[in-house]
């Protein structure tokens, strides 16, 4: 657990960039940290491996203070993952990865196997262990700085901007992939980012800071978009509010049953099946593959002859996934699958509406519960993971 | 031609003497280098008068320092001290800038990492800054050699032999032979020095062929 207690940081011009900050980063947590630049998020960042000295206040570390830890011992302890990865360019990947095991004296063979295992882990082939930075992608070395920043098994770990220097489909990967690694290792992180969106899909709780270090509103992602405390928060938050507020809810809805086809069945097996002219295909394993229009179809139904527009949702899954699979079919049926992925059945955005008024019912309910005093259902609790609904 | 054959044994031991003139000053120069350098680099206020202080070494004539320095080295006029003293000086003076500027072209976000991952200063010099500046320091060595071989050969005239010496002598007798053969032997040596610093820098840096090799 990291602790901000009214942490101020007043540069020597007289800038304060952080104003009396006092927060706290629950272990094993995701705590994201955003706002709009100036706004401090990455001084605060730095003063927690004192990488910058507070001037006034306290940062604990598990209720050690950390001003009385020596600053290279305290880092060596913290992991930290920079926007440019920031790797040795005069290293290879694998002795990249070992340097902070190294210089905590760990043997070599033990620091290379632990490295190699991390490289497993973040999606590296272990041919790459003898390769310069220079010669991987720009997501790779990201990748790299990801497994650096946990070679020594570091209870805490920092991340400054770590996913925005690379494009838009390998960001998503890679915060897909680091969502998947921090189910597995339970770090607790404190991440910066100015990108709202990333915040909401990463944070189990978002802090909100407005330029001058102040915090504005520090809550889970669900209740940022719900309740944003002032305008400042519901400008940053930005638009469609209302819409993003169902990635984070789940309800029961009902589904629909659906004549489907399998792939390679003939074309007038897939006519037969239906007078609608959409049909859903399916394949050995019964998971949905996407729509073929009937009138098209000729021979057999191949993989070629599928519309690729559709979403799939999960009948667990949150209800703007079941949604988007409504809104993006080309048939107006969004397929819902279980959570083995295999097909249950279809639903139509109007069968949606009803469970989604129920839950934001429930919500407002539960909402006017913590305002009569009752805290106790507020915070940020839950490890949240959006899963974004696959492309047929 | 002839006279060269019939030299071979003299213009050898001269060669031999000026590399080791030339040569020495170098490693020694380098030596003294690092240690200003990283200074001028570490602090601000120390870089003007180290840059421009070790600079202006460089324009004191190399003839005035090799009479004058066994005056203040209080050795005799034809030890060979005093050139190897004189040289590293020149050599310093080409250096100081180098290593500060190679250690100064090191990216913000490696030093940044470097300080996040716990490293103290002087292991960071040795592990992180000082690999990644050898390109620049070398090729600040490479100046500094060919101006090391060129500028020992003006010791012939205070009469310590090197190649200089075939200078000198041609000069005196009037012939052109020796001179021509001065030339060319220093003209060897310096690209001598030359692919030494070539092949140690190669060998000091697979990093920087990593790319061509992807």
């Amino acid at each position: 657990m990291i602790r901000f207690e009214s942490v101020t940081k007043e540069f020597p011009d007289g800038t304060v960039a952080v104003d009396a900050l006092s927060l706290t980063a629950p272990t094993g947590k995701i705590t994201v940290l955003v706002g709009p630049s100036g706004c401090g998020k990455t001084t605060s960042l730095r003063m927690i491996n004192r990488m910058i000295e507070p001037t006034g206040g306290r940062i604990l570390i598990d209720d050690r203070d950390t001003s009385t830890i020596d600053a290279a011992e305290l880092r060596r302890g913290i992991g930290y993952v920079i926007q440019h990865a920031g790797l040795f360019p005069h290293r290879t990947i694998l002795a990249n990865i070992t340097t902070v095991p190294l210089l905590l004296g760990w043997d070599k063979a033990r620091a290379t196997s632990h490295a190699l295992e991390l490289m497993d882990r973040v999606g590296l082939p272990q041919s790459f262990a003898k390769r310069y930075p220079s010669q991987l992608s720009g997501g790779q070395q990201q990748r790299v700085g990801v497994a650096r920043a946990l070679a020594a098994d570091p209870p805490v770990m920092l991340m400054d901007e770590p996913f925005s220097a690379v494009d838009p489909i390998v960001r998503e990967q890679l915060q897909d992939e680091f969502l998947r690694l921090q189910e597995e290792i339970g770090t607790t992180i404190v991440f910066v980012t100015h990108d709202i969106d990333e915040a909401i899909k990463l944070g189990d709780q978002v802090a909100v800071l407005r330029v001058g270090g102040r915090l504005a509103q520090l809550a889970a992602p669900e209740e940022l978009l719900s309740r944003p405390v002032d305008d400042f928060v519901a400008d940053f938050v930005g638009r469609d509010r209302g819409y993003r507020t169902l990635g984070f809810r789940t309800a029961p809805f009902p589904t629909s049953s659906e004549p489907t086809v399998r792939l390679g069945a003939s074309a007038a097996d897939a006519r037969g099946v239906t007078d609608d002219p959409w049909v859903l295909v399916l394949d050995d394993d019964d998971h949905p593959v996407g729509w073929v229009e009937r009138e098209r179809l000729d021979g057999t139904v191949t993989r070629d002859a599928l519309h690729r527009g559709g979403t799939v949702a999960s009948t667990d899954g949150p209800l703007r996934q079941a949604l988007d699979a409504a809104l993006s079919a080309p048939s107006g049926r969004g397929v819902i699958v279980g959570p083995d992925g295999v097909f249950v059945g279809t639903v139509r955005a109007r069968d949606l509406i009803e469970p989604i008024e129920a839950s934001a019912a429930r919500e407002r309910a539960a909402s006017s519960a913590d305002a009569s005093g009752d805290e106790a259902g507020e915070g940020a609790g839950e490890g949240i993971v959006v899963a974004e609904p696959k492309a047929l | 031609m002839d006279w060269f054959t019939s030299h071979l044994d003299d213009v050898w031991r001269l060669s031999v003497i000026h590399a080791y003139l030339a040569g020495i000053p170098l490693l020694l120069g380098l030596v003294v280098a690092l240690p200003l350098g990283w200074l001028a680099r570490r602090f601000s206020w120390a870089y003007p008068p180290l840059i421009i202080g070790t600079g202006l070494l460089y324009t004191l004539p190399s003839l005035a320092v090799f009479i004058l320095l066994p005056g203040i080295l209080h050795t005799q006029i034809l030890d060979p001290v005093n050139v190897l003293v004189a040289m590293t000086v020149y050599t310093v003076a080409l250096l100081v800038r180098t290593v500060a500027d190679g250690l100064g072209a090191i990216p913000d976000d490696v030093r940044l990492a470097a300080n996040a991952m716990g490293y103290r200063p002087v292991r960071r010099l040795l592990g992180v800054e000082l690999p990644l500046a050898v390109p620049v320091i070398s090729a600040g060595l490479r100046v500094a050699a060919v101006s090391n071989v060129s500028i020992v050969s003006v010791a012939a005239i205070i009469g310590v032999e090197q190649l200089g010496s075939l200078f000198t002598d041609g000069f005196n007798r009037d012939f052109f032979a020796p001179i021509v053969t001065g030339i060319i032997a220093c003209g060897v040596l310096s690209l001598l020095f030359d692919v030494v610093i070539v092949v140690v820098t190669r060998l000091l840096t697979p990093w920087t062929r990593a790319r061509a090799a992807s």
